[in-house]
């Protein structure tokens, strides 16, 4: 099946994701879309299975124009998206999951068991896996569910299958599983478009790349003729302006010191440290296990082992509670369902984490709770009609200034911002910059992890780059690049 | 500047409850005249303050977003203990502060299935509220206990002033203890829940309990607050209960759940936490209350006073939900 997509436009808000972006699907090929987080992938998939509308531009599959209304019309002919959240239903049998909405039936509506489950192992045979069509879901490794959801797919008669990320959260065997089955398709004339952050897998699986970078067609290449520094100068291609207020701060001495951090799961043998006036950099791809060191460190995490210091002193942190109490503030990742009570006015918000500085012997003090709550809008210039505001009605720059100056004042020797500027326009993101250059100048450790990185580069001291839960490098910003960074992301080495 | 918009919608669903209480007192007082009576009135508030009490606690439960089923029988349970405590000679100011802990501890257990047991509250305090409704029966081979304050070893003025006493006010207006008990509560957890640190955290913990966790609030140790608080103001409403009516027996209570939950729905309070008003819940009780007496003295049939009950209840609820 060929694909073309062209002048593809889309806007969600004032927010444009894509401008003028293609593509160009060909029978039979695995083709890798490329490009750093937000750089439109998903969006554009999601534009051609019907997920999302476009603004603009044309989609001709086979010639003839279409424009799917919802994915199930793109099913029917033939395009499937198995996204990177994978879509089952975890508490019903793999069998049950294959014949979802489809299931054969005899007289009446009544299931035909028997013919189901032939048809699924017929399917399993054909992929070449072994799982039991009975097993139920939730017992499955997500790498057998993903194969599930493939099944699932060629159920369907799939002739392109978009995989949003499919080996993130697969281990080194299930990869080779799921490469030597997206192989059988390929010559079986399945095309499949990959969308990943890994170049190695790109290189060792894909025909041909397309490029997109802040929602634009780069280029399209053919893996044999080109370079992974080729794909990187094309990710990431564009200057930095003056976007990061200068800050002329002297480096203090060691006040966090993380030896040996483990958990099974998300990350290894993690060591680093930040200074008193020092900003860390963190960067990595999503999944890498940034936010869980993160999350460590603030004892939100159970099941992690090694070591965390502050200020020289070993301490033992299980719990948030713990953490505040060592001066560690922690700005989530997802502010919107653990950074803010949305329902609750800005006041509840600032005084929730200062609830010792607003009142005596547990009873709130009026007068002392305004006071802190109107110095923090003032502050923080946070527009808003006053300390009763609520916060969901705030927009995401200011709902983020309630959640900086609620950290701030809680006075913190050590404050961890995850994705700080995450769906926050350019304007207010400036404004989070200076309140970070003021942390510093204050002799605050601040620790930033973004998926931007010319916001690592542009704010940071040093910059520490994870890819799968080990530590790739801690480099010097002065010295460090996009392509450097983006090298040790990808698990490369730096010559 | 932003404006805040506050539009009629939005201050009715705010003081909608006591409009509704309202409108049915005025409407009762004009159809059926012995409804204004005094002593109707006081015996009224006499009748409200057991099913207030009980509410008080349930509204901190629902708010820290739980729910407690096992109040009723934890109405019972307490008021058992103290009974059996009675009749064996004790003291009656013992009796009832062993009583108080003991509700206060049931309490606990509901909380602690909740949190350390990961439950659902749902689960959990229909396990307690079956579990309790069992040992009261079991304790009591399923009979009645009576006598209970000439058993007494001492304290038997006290026994039956709390639950039969009024503090005389004027000429006739005789106001029943328990409804003093229920004033004082009202003001207490009104201060709790909007003066207090404690207020703070259980707001929190039902909004967005990941979020209050992060910045340092043990939800889990809230939440176990709060159900012991309900557990002990439901040992206060069944021990006022047996003092009233000088005897226990292991069925009392039953179903009282459901009119504390419907009066804490009708106070405007989300049932998934966060929101919600103690006062919105008094005027709930009060509705229940007005409705149940008026009903009476009107005597309309049992079987039909539920339906009207449901009634006012969907009307009442429906009309919060358009904010």
């Amino acid at each position: 099946m060929n694909i073309e997509m062209r002048g593809i436009n889309k806007s969600f808000g004032s927010n444009q994701v894509l401008k003028d972006a293609g593509f160009l699907l060909k029978d039979g090929e695995v083709h890798a879309l490329m490009g750093e987080n937000g750089a439109g992938k998903s969006t554009l998939m999601k534009i051609l299975t019907g997920v999302y509308t476009k603004d603009a531009g044309t989609i001709y599959v086979d010639g003839q124009e279409v424009s799917y209304k919802n994915p199930q019309e793109a099913e029917k002919a033939g395009i499937v998206f198995i996204y990177q959240e994978l879509n089952v239903l975890f508490d019903l049998t793999v069998e049950e999951n294959l014949f979802m909405g489809k299931e054969i039936t005899k007289h009446f509506g009544i299931c035909d068991k028997k013919a189901m489950r032939a048809k699924a192992q017929e399917i399993m045979d054909r992929m070449g896996v072994n799982i039991p069509i009975d097993a139920v879901m939730s017992d499955l490794s997500v790498g057998q569910q993903q194969m599930v959801e493939i099944c699932k797919a060629l159920m369907v008669d799939a002739k392109v299958l978009i995989m949003d990320e499919p080996t993130a959260a697969l281990t080194q065997s299930e990869t080779e599983v799921l490469f030597e089955v997206m192989n059988s398709l390929r010559s079986k004339g399945v095309s499949i478009v990959y969308i990943s952050h890994r170049m190695e897998e790109i290189f060792e699986l894909c025909d041909r790349i397309t490029i997109l970078r802040d929602g634009q067609y780069i280029d399209t290449k053919y893996i044999k003729d080109i370079t992974m520094d080729d794909v990187v100068q094309m990710m990431i291609g564009r200057e930095i302006g003056e976007r990061f207020p200068n800050r002329n701060v002297a480096i203090g001495g060691e006040v966090l010191r993380v030896e040996d951090l483990t958990h099974e799961k998300f990350f290894r043998n993690v060591n680093f440290s930040v200074r008193a006036g020092e900003v860390l950099g963190v960067s990595g791809l999503m999944g890498a296990g940034r936010t869980e060191i993160m999350q460590a460190i603030f004892g939100n995490l159970p099941g992690v082992t090694g070591k965390i210091f502050i200020e020289g002193q070993e301490i033992s942190i299980r719990n948030p509670r713990q953490a505040i109490a060592a001066g560690i503030g922690f700005i989530t990742e997802d502010r919107k369902t653990e950074g803010l009570l949305l329902e609750k006015s800005i006041a509840e918000n600032i005084e929730l984490a200062n609830l010792g500085k607003v009142s005596k012997s547990s009873v709130l003090s009026a007068k002392k709770g305004t006071e802190l709550v109107k110095r923090g809008i003032s502050e923080f210039r946070i527009k808003c009609f006053g300390p009763e505001h609520e916060c969901g009605n705030l927009s995401g720059g200011n709902q983020q200034k309630v959640v900086l100056a609620k950290w701030i004042y809680t006075d913190p020797k050590i404050l961890i911002l995850d994705e700080p500027t995450r769906g926050v326009d350019i304007g207010a993101k400036k404004e989070i910059y200076s309140v970070i250059n003021e942390l510093a100048a204050k002799g605050v450790a601040v620790i930033m992890v973004s998926s931007e990185l010319p916001e690592v580069l542009g704010m940071s001291d040093r910059i520490m780059v994870v890819h799968e839960g080990k530590v790739t490098g801690i480099i010097d910003a002065a010295t460090a690049d996009q392509a450097k960074v983006m090298t040790l992301a990808t698990g490369g080495c730096l010559a | 500047m932003i404006k805040n918009k506050k539009n009629v919608g939005s201050i009715l669903g705010e003081y909608g409850a006591f409009i509704a209480l309202a409108l049915l007192v005025v409407v009762l007082s004009v159809i059926e005249p012995s409804f204004r009576a005094p002593s109707n009135l006081m015996n009224l508030l006499r009748q409200a303050s057991f099913n207030g009490l009980i509410a008080f606690g349930m509204t901190l439960v629902i708010l820290s977003d739980g729910i407690d089923l096992s109040v009723g029988s934890v109405f019972a349970l307490s008021a058992i203990i103290c009974a059996e405590l009675l009749v064996s000679g004790m003291p009656a100011v013992l009796a009832v502060l062993i009583a108080l802990v003991v509700g206060t501890a049931l309490g606990a257990i509901s909380g602690l299935l909740v949190t350390k047991g990961r439950l659902q509250p749902f689960i959990a305090t229909l396990i307690t509220m079956t579990a309790y409704r069992g040992v009261a029966k079991i304790i009591t081979d399923g009979k009645p206990i009576s006598q209970l304050a000439n058993s007494a070893s001492s304290g038997e003025f006290f026994f039956k002033a709390m639950g039969k006493g009024s503090v005389l006010i004027a000429e006739t207006i005789k106001i029943p203890i328990p409804a003093i008990i229920l004033v004082l509560a009202f003001l207490i957890v009104y201060f709790v829940l909007n003066k207090t640190t404690f207020g703070r955290r259980i707001y929190a913990t039902g909004s967005n309990a990941k979020c209050a966790n992060l910045v340092g609030v043990n939800t889990a140790r809230i939440k176990i607050a709060c159900y012991s608080i309900s557990g002990f103001l439901s040992a206060l409403a069944g021990l006022l209960m047996i003092s009233r009516l000088d005897s226990a027996q292991p069925t009392l209570g039953s179903g009282y759940e459901l009119d504390a939950i419907a009066a804490v729905a009708l106070g405007g309070t989300s049932m998934s936490g966060g929101r919600g008003k103690i006062t919105g819940t008094i005027a709930g009780v009060l509705i229940i209350a007005v409705l149940n007496n008026g009903l009476n003295i009107m005597n309309v049939s049992s079987y039909y006073q539920e339906v009207i009950k449901a009634v006012v209840i969907l009307v009442a609820v429906l009309s919060d939900r358009k904010r």
